[in-house]
This record gives C-alpha cells, structure tokens and sequence, in this order.
C-alpha cells in the first residue's frame, strides 16, 4: 500500500475512533461484564485495527470488528493469566462460550448498550460526584486530567473516584441495564440530574476567573442530545431545551471585557438564533406530551425570554404563571426566589421585595448570594440606598467567582452617597 | 449474590405506636417475610430485642472489656436484619425497598463478601 493510501487508513481509525469507540465500549463492558478488561480490550483492538486495517483494508462493519477484535484480545488475556489463576479460565471459557453469538455485536443492542452504560455511570447507589465523573470519563470520553481541569480538581482526586465507583459496581453488583420501566422515572431523573450538573458547571463555573467553561456545557448538550436518541422521554427533551436556550445566551451574557451582563442589559442580536428556534420547539415537544417536568418548565420559562425582544417587551405575566406551575411541581426557596423577580417584573419591585424578605425571614437562602444581590437591586430601584448597600456587601461576602465579584463591586459603586 | 439488609429503626417512635399500630406494622413484616420466601430471595433473617438489652464486647491489652449499650449511639438503631439471595444490586434495592422499615427508619444494603476456600 502507497504511502497515501496508508495515511488515509490512518485517518479513517481515528474518525471511527472519535465517533464509535464509545459505543464499543459499551458493548464490551455488556460482553466482558467489566469495565476495566472492557477499557484494555478498547485499547487493544484499536491498537489491533491501527497495524492491520492498512495491510488487509478497512472491514466491512468496523464496529462489529473492533468489538470481535477486543473480545478475541480480552479472552487471549484471560488465558494468558489462567496459567497463574484458575478462576481466569473459567471467565475465558465462559466468554468464549456459542452463545456470545457475534451476530448480535451489530446493531440491535448496541444503542442499548450505550443506555446501560448510562444508567449504570448515574446509578444511584455511586456517589454524586462519582457519577458525574464515571459519566464524563466513561460515556463522553474526556481523560481523567480533563474531567480534574474542569472541575478544579486533582487529577488524582477524579481518578480515586472513578476507580472506587467501579469497584463498587463490581463488588455490590450493580447490574449493566436500563432499568424496568417503574423504576425508570426516578433513574431517568439522577441521569438528568448529572447532565445538567455538567452543563451548570461549563456554564457558570461555581469558582475561579473564567465565568463559563465552555466545554464542559459542549459536553453536556451532546449527552442531552444522545439521551433524546436512545430514550426520547418528555423530561429529557425538556433538559436539551433548557441547555440551547441559556447556551444562546453565551455570547451575551460577559462583555469583551470578561464582565458579568445581566439577562435584562444583554445585547438581544448576540443571541443565537438557531439554539433559540431548536430549543424553542423542543420545549412545544415536551409540553405536548403532558408528561413534562420541572425541567421543562423552566426551558419554558426561558423560551419566553428568547422570544421577547427586549426585556421590558417581556411577557412577564406568563413567566410568573410558568414559575406558578414550577413551585408547585418542584418546590424550593430558589424557584421561589426567581419568581419574586418575575413578579418585581410584573408589578413593580415592592411586591417582588416583600416576597424575597418573606423567604429570608423563614431562614431560607440566608447564604445564597444571588438571594441578597436580588434583594440589593430591588432596594436600589426604591431609592433605599442603606439597604441596597448592605446587601451588595452581604452577597459579596458570600461569592468566590470573580467576574461576580467584579459585577457587586461595580454596583456598589454606582450607589449614590 | 447474597446481600444483608440491616434494618435502622427509631426505637423511641416504634414504642411509641399504640397496640393497633404496632400489630398492623408486626403483621405487614410477617407478610413482607413470606413474599421475599415465595420470590426466592429469603435466606433468613430475625429482630433484634431493643438496643438496651446490648452488650459491647473488647479485648484490650488481652482482656476482655464488656460494657452496656451498642456499639455507638445513634438516633436510629440496628433493629432487625434479612439475609436475602438476590441477582444484583438493583434486585437487591427493590426487596430492601419493600421492608417495611424503610418507610420510617432506614435500610442498609450490604453485599456479602465471599471468601473462595481452597
């Protein structure tokens, strides 16, 4: 083979890498019923396709022979060690037993494999952080140094996790499967629950200089978009819809400067269009289902924005009645919080700082800087300027981010004396 | 794979069930127990008298320490356990979730370990 056509075999590997290595994986952990051996034999038989696809050609299916390939490595394996431990070639013969029919390695149970690998990753019995970890290493593919980077951790703190999530897997025995379809709502909800933590922590990064971490968001839009192929629930499309839509904000939402720019001041014709119309008609989608949550609701909630064309233009009636709905299906001090802003917006900021002090007073949201720079505004707008300022300072007291930091600080100097 | 549901209950809260209650709570395990045999899942399992009843067992320095009381005081105590045959943990979770226990105290699930003997 010319030195061309090797180079393109080469190139071929890599794009079947970028694009199917993860469903083989999840195959092969279904197949080897470990996820260890199952990475080793990834590894292997696209080592394997590397030294053979540009001597005997690119196969026919190439998934189907890179997981026959890790399969073949992964049992070679077994034996090779059985010499020294019995209990490998028991696992070796049963492996290698008819009924691990390779007809079935194609396509049907392959996309069921990628849900098992899912589900299993966000299985509730593993750790929160464990699952966004295990996730991000095992279904999106990033190395455990890019998951630390992401989440401002050390590199070794992420990889205990993820080797004590495994171990835990195999010794409990948390099963490879999607689960039955009464357990699924509360299963679906953990997976949901991690995808839109990983797009929370890409989009406004809880601590250090830069406000968004762009990947990360990237990352968790392509997992909301994978869950909607496998399994289009109402609630997952309602999480895709909510993700495009703060995403079409990105742009807007820091100045060329790195500043914070609040929702109502941001520059509408920064705002893409095309998340806004996808995300838009996800959320129809949801809502026409009338098995929608709370996710859904708030994607609803922020179509309305996208659609307004300024922020005084805004239906804010709707957006009060939408958090209305929102209370009641997924009740918590910081729903309640965002709707008082909508209702400031509707009626003016006396009502909306009557109910932000009726949450205070409770006891709730006492350490929540966004509570205390919502209440600050509010006084601002009411000309109590005393106030205004003791809570900027409170809410500054109470942030690391630093583009936040910077935003408090500015309002607190744009305070008359 | 066999696991252990150790079975947390507020022993103050179940004392203080009126007759009634506490005949109805003793009768829903009866029938707990007798479903997880028809499933298969049963391998055994018992109550516990009450954490007063406890002794605590040592041996420092070679002799033995015995005091009154658990092994640490919590606001939910060790009451009762299964012993149950299940095929995974999601298996496992779905009888723990039936004890009736885990809708007022708390179910801990813990696979057994198991040692090869050669």
């Amino acid at each position: 083979m010319s030195e061309d056509a090797a180079e393109r075999v080469r190139e071929t590997v890599d794009a079947v890498y970028r694009s199917d290595s993860r469903r083989v994986l999840a195959t092969l952990i279904r197949l080897l019923g470990d996820f260890d051996l199952a990475e080793e034999a990834l590894h292997d038989a696209f080592a394997a396709a590397v030294e053979r696809w540009p001597r005997h050609g690119v196969p026919a299916k190439p998934r189907a022979w890179l997981v026959s390939a890790g399969r073949f490595k992964a049992i070679d394996a077994m034996r090779r060690r059985a010499r020294f431990d019995a209990s490998q070639a028991e696992l070796a013969e049963r492996l290698d037993a008819p009924s691990s029919d390779p007809a079935g390695w194609e396509d049907e149970g392959v996309e069921d494999d990628r849900l098992r690998l899912i589900f299993t990753c966000c299985h509730p019995a593993l750790p929160p952080d464990a699952q966004v970890a295990l996730t991000l290493r095992e279904v999106c593919g990033l190395t455990t140094e890019e998951i630390a980077h992401a989440f401002l951790t050390a590199p070794p703190t992420v990889a205990q996790r993820i080797v004590r999530a495994k171990t835990k897997i195999r010794d409990a025995r948390i099963p490879y499967q999607v689960p039955s379809r009464a357990e699924l709502p509360d299963r679906l909800d953990t997976v949901l629950h991690v995808v839109y933590l990983v797009f929370n922590e890409g989009y406004s990064a809880s601590s250090g200089a830069s406000l968004t971490r762009h990947d990360l968001s990237g990352e968790a839009i392509r997992l909301g978009r994978l869950l909607i192929e496998l399994l289009p629930e109402p609630e997952a499309v309602g999480l895709l819809a909510l993700m495009l839509l703060h995403e079409s904000r990105r742009a807007a939402r820091t100045s060329p400067a790195g500043e914070l720019v609040l929702l109502g001041d941001q520059d509408r014709s920064r705002w893409n269009r095309d998340q806004i119309a996808e995300g838009a008609a996800l959320v129809e989608r949801a809502l026409s289902s009338r098995r929608f949550g709370p996710f859904t609701l708030q994607a609803a909630i922020a179509a309305v924005h996208a659609e307004a064309p300024s922020a005084a233009a805004t239906d804010w009636a709707q957006i009060v009645g939408l958090y209305d709905v929102l209370v009641r299906a997924d009740p918590s001090p910081v729903v309640e919080l965002n709707r008082a802003a909508a209702v400031a917006m509707r009626d003016g900021p006396s009502a909306g700082l009557g109910l932000i002090d009726a949450i205070l007073a409770r006891g709730d949201l006492g350490d929540y800087h966004l509570a205390h720079s919502a209440r600050a505004d509010l006084c601002r707008r009411l000309g109590r300027t005393a106030e205004a300022r003791a809570s900027y300072e409170r809410a500054l007291g109470l942030t690391r981010q630093a583009p936040e930091r910077r935003f408090l600080e500015r309002r607190l100097g744009e305070l008359p004396d | 794979m066999k696991y252990l549901c150790l079975i947390y209950d507020e022993e103050k809260r179940l004392g203080g069930m009126s007759k009634n209650e506490s005949d109805a709570f003793t009768s829903e395990y009866f029938a707990f127990t007798e479903g997880i045999r028809k499933s298969g899942h049963y391998l055994g399992g018992e109550a516990l008298q009450p954490v007063q009843t406890a002794t605590t067992v040592r041996i420092r320095n070679g002799k033995v320490s015995t005091t009154d009381g658990p092994f640490a005081e919590t606001k939910e105590q060790l009451g009762g356990f299964y012993l149950i045959n299940a095929r995974d943990l999601n298996d496992a979770i779905q009888v723990a979730s039936k004890i009736p226990s885990a809708r007022l105290g708390t179910v801990e699930v813990r696979p057994i370990q198991e040692f090869n003997q050669q």
